[in-house]
Order: structure tokens, then sequence, then C-alpha cells
């Protein structure tokens, strides 16, 4: 018991939180990763899949990337990313010491829930409302953004939301190659043996994952055009490449 | 893990200065560390799965017989995967120390989600009449599960297994923090030591590993339903 009495110590005391290596300062650069990588991942990702899930093309592209994204341990990506010459180990702005490495493998590592829930929401949208869509003489981009992207949109936004934890998850592992991040609380807690600091910042971690899961849960029900439809995206069918 | 090379003499890649990507000599004379920590990385994973089937099979009975259960069976182990893998190991760290214990109840914690869901999912897809003709011939819940429903839910939860398994490869490099990470101990090491033909090779052996694994189901899953073949499961 004596461990979480400890750990219960460091997460109380006052000293802990502040400071530049301190639990906020740690917290604020790992939701500026996440935040960033996030953003930058819809901002490339969204487009691409939306067009190919409306052409209807590249399905087996979109669908096999996430399979090889599964397969590629992010640490290994970001290890790569950080010993090569570029971008390698430099300080990046607010993000610190690795930071453009590991927000590069965070964005490639929420590429593949992005473009694979993006791509199957526009493609799975009934055939007989394309149809009518089209009878009704809408062109092809008012079928695009009156018809599919609305009744695609809870699949789109749940595969968004999918990846803003599964980064948030995965940005721990910066810590690994020494970047920001919480995950540093733990790593440097483990590696000189000081156990009730590496536990004090996964509890850390945990809660704060928690809490993204439940605002972006409430943040795609308030966003949902259509509530009913929304039980039948299944925001887990994909979550499988947390970490790695 | 100590960097202890050898050296009498060393090749160019091994000076900080080329320090190339890809070292033939790297292989050669790291050999036995290399195939120890694929050995180990291979083991872990195969149990960590295995740990992940184990738990979630009656899980997924227990959620079927009652589906009061279900919502907060699945609940629970949604909400374990988003624990960070590199916090978890932590939180495990008090019951299983430092040992790879501790990696493969982590890493099974995280396979349950997939696996559970996917169990479940290959239960649905087996058609109500066909269980009512099984039970209509005298078949009971047992044989009925055992002999009916499971080989017909299996393409459902191969599928499963195979993410389950490809991300379990993935994950394992993180058990380096507990320093039973199998190749991703390498890894580390190579971060640390700003070493690059060893940490290409352990990346590139993990990717490899993940296909190999990817394969061996697809295989096993031909083998286990030979009459789903040629429909894609």
């Amino acid at each position: 018991m004596n461990i979480f009495a400890e750990t219960w110590a460091y997460l109380t005391d006052p000293a802990n939180w502040q400071g530049a290596g301190g639990l906020w300062a740690r917290m604020l650069e790992q939701l500026l990763l996440t935040g960033t990588a996030l953003v930058l991942a819809v901002v490339i990702g969204l487009p691409i899949a939306l067009w190919l899930g409306h052409l209807g093309r590249g399905g087996f592209l979109a669908i096999n990337i996430s399979n090889v994204g599964r397969a590629i341990p992010t640490f290994a990506l970001l290890a790569l990313l950080v010993t090569a010459d570029w971008p390698g180990t430099a300080s990046f702005g607010p993000y610190g010491r690795a930071g453009l490495a590991t927000l590069i493998a965070l964005t490639l590592f929420a590429l593949p829930p992005i473009i694979t829930q993006s791509y199957t929401a526009i493609r799975e949208v009934a055939d007989d409302v394309k149809e009518s869509a089209r009878g009704m003489g809408m062109t092809s981009s008012q079928q695009f953004f009156r018809v599919e992207l609305p009744l695609g949109l809870p699949l789109v936004m749940s595969g968004i939301r999918l990846a803003l934890v599964q980064v948030w998850a995965t940005a721990t592992i910066a810590a690994l190659v020494a970047g920001p991040g919480l995950g540093r609380i733990i790593t440097d807690g483990f590696y000189r043996s000081n156990y009730p600091q590496g536990i004090a910042g996964a509890i850390v971690v945990a809660l704060v994952a928690l809490v993204l899961e439940l605002a972006a849960a409430g943040v795609q029900r308030a966003l949902d055009p259509t509530p009913s439809a929304s039980a039948a995206a299944d925001p887990v069918r994909e979550s499988t490449t947390t970490g790695g | 893990m100590t960097l202890l090379v050898p050296a009498a003499t060393e090749p160019s890649c091994y000076s900080r200065l080329t320090n190339e990507w890809i070292c033939g000599q790297y292989l050669v004379d790291r050999q036995d560390e290399i195939v120890d920590a694929t050995v180990e990385h291979i083991w872990i994973t195969v149990a960590a799965v295995v740990f992940g089937v184990l738990i979630a099979f009656p899980l997924a009975l227990v959620a079927r017989r009652y589906p009061r259960l279900e919502s907060t069976i699945l609940g629970v182990s949604t909400g374990l995967y988003t624990i960070p893998s590199l916090a978890l190991f932590p939180l495990l760290v008090p019951f299983t120390g430092l040992t790879p214990t501790t990696v493969i109840i982590g890493l099974g914690l995280y396979a349950l989600t997939v696996l559970v869901r996917s169990m479940l999912e290959g239960f649905r897809s087996v058609p109500a009449e066909v269980r009512e003709s099984a039970t209509g011939l005298g078949y009971g819940a047992g044989r009925l599960l055992l002999r009916i429903e499971l080989p017909l839910a299996l393409p459902v939860i191969m599928a499963g297994l195979r993410v389950a398994t490809v991300s379990t490869v993935a994950l394992t490099t993180i058990g380096t923090l507990v320093s039973y990470g199998g190749l991703g101990n390498l890894i580390k090491d190579g971060v640390d030591t700003n070493f690059r033909a060893e940490l290409l090779t352990a990346a590139v052996l993990c990717v490899v590993l993940a296909v190999l694994f990817d394969a061996l189901i697809v295989l096993a899953q031909r083998l286990l339903t030979p009459w789903t073949r040629g429909v894609g499961a």
C-alpha cells in the first residue's frame, strides 16, 4: 500500500505541478501536440478521404492504409524520425525538443483512422438515397454537400474522435525519445526508480484521456444532425492502433 | 541494456561520424542480441494475445447470455483502451513489478477491446435459423456453442484476432519502459546511443513480425474454415 500513499503524496504536492517540468507544463505540451497533430491529420486526410468516398474509388487504398498503419509501431517511427538528420531532435518552438519529429509521427498515426472512417462514412450512404438525389437533379457537388456529407457526418466525427483519443494516448511515447509531454513524468520516474512519480504521471495521463473521450463524445452528440443514426457509428470498430 | 560491442576491428558503420542506417556487420556481430530480442518480442506478443483471448471469450459469452451486462462489459473494455500504453504499464507495476507479466497483462487488456467486440459480432452473425435447427436436432447449449456457433462465428472472430495481434506486435515495443519490450529494447537502445543500424533493424523486424503473424492467422483461418474459401471474410 505504501506506493499508493507515496503516489498520492506526489499528486497532492503542489510543487510537482508547477515549474517547467511540472505536471501542468507537461500536460499543456501534450495537449498542444495532440491538438496540432489532430488538426494536421484532419486537414490532410479528411479532404482526400471524403473526395475518394464521393467518387467511390480508392477503397482498397483507404482500407489498407489503416491496416498498414497498424503494423508500424509508432515508437519505431518516432525513433527513426528522431535519429534521422531531419527532423531530428532539434527543439521546435513551443513543442520542445524532438517536438517536430513527435508531431510528424503523431500526424501520420492519426491519419489512418480518419481516412478509413471518413471514406467509409461517405461510401456507405445508402445507394437509393444517392440515386434520389441525382433524380432530383442535384449536381455532383450538391449531392456531396447536401446529401452525402450530412448523412456521413456522424461516422466522420467518430473517426476524428477516435483519432483524438488515440493521439493523446500515443503522444506519451514521445518521452521514450526524451520528447515533450506527460510521458516524461512517467519515464523520468521509471528511469530514476521513483515509481510513485511514474504512477502519478500515468494516473494523470489516463484521467485526461477519459476526460477527452467524454468531451469528444459530447461534442459528437451535440453536432450530430441525425441523432438516431449515431448508434450505427461504432467508434471502436477501428480503434486498434493506440500506442505502438 | 549495455552496449558492449566486441570491438576488434570496427567497420565504418559503427563510427559515430558515418552512422549508416544499414550495416551488415551489425547483423553479424550482434546476432545473438537481435535473435534474443525477436524471440522475446514473439513470446510476449503471443502470451498477451492468448491472455486476451482467454479473458475475452468468457466475457463475450457472459455478455451474450446477459444482454444487460453487455454495455457494461463493452464499456469497461473500451475504457481500458483509452488508458495510454505508456501509462498502463506503470499502473500495473505495483502489482506485477518490472517483469514480463506487466507487459503481457497490459497488452492482453488492450487486445480485449477488439476481441470481445469481434466475438460478440461473430456470434451475432450466426443466423437464428441455424441455431434453431441445431437445437431441433437435439444439440445442447455446450455442443451448440462448440460445434455450430463457434465455427460459424470464426471468420469474424479471426478478423478481430488479426487486428488485435498486429497491434499487439506494434505495442510490445512500449514494454521497453519496464525493460521487456522485445525489439522495443533495441529501438530504445538505438535512440539512446544514436546507433542507426540497430534502430532500423529493430523497426524493420517489428513490421516483418506483424506481417508474418497476420499471414499465419489468415492461413489458420483458411484451414479452420474451409467453407468460407473464396468468400473473403
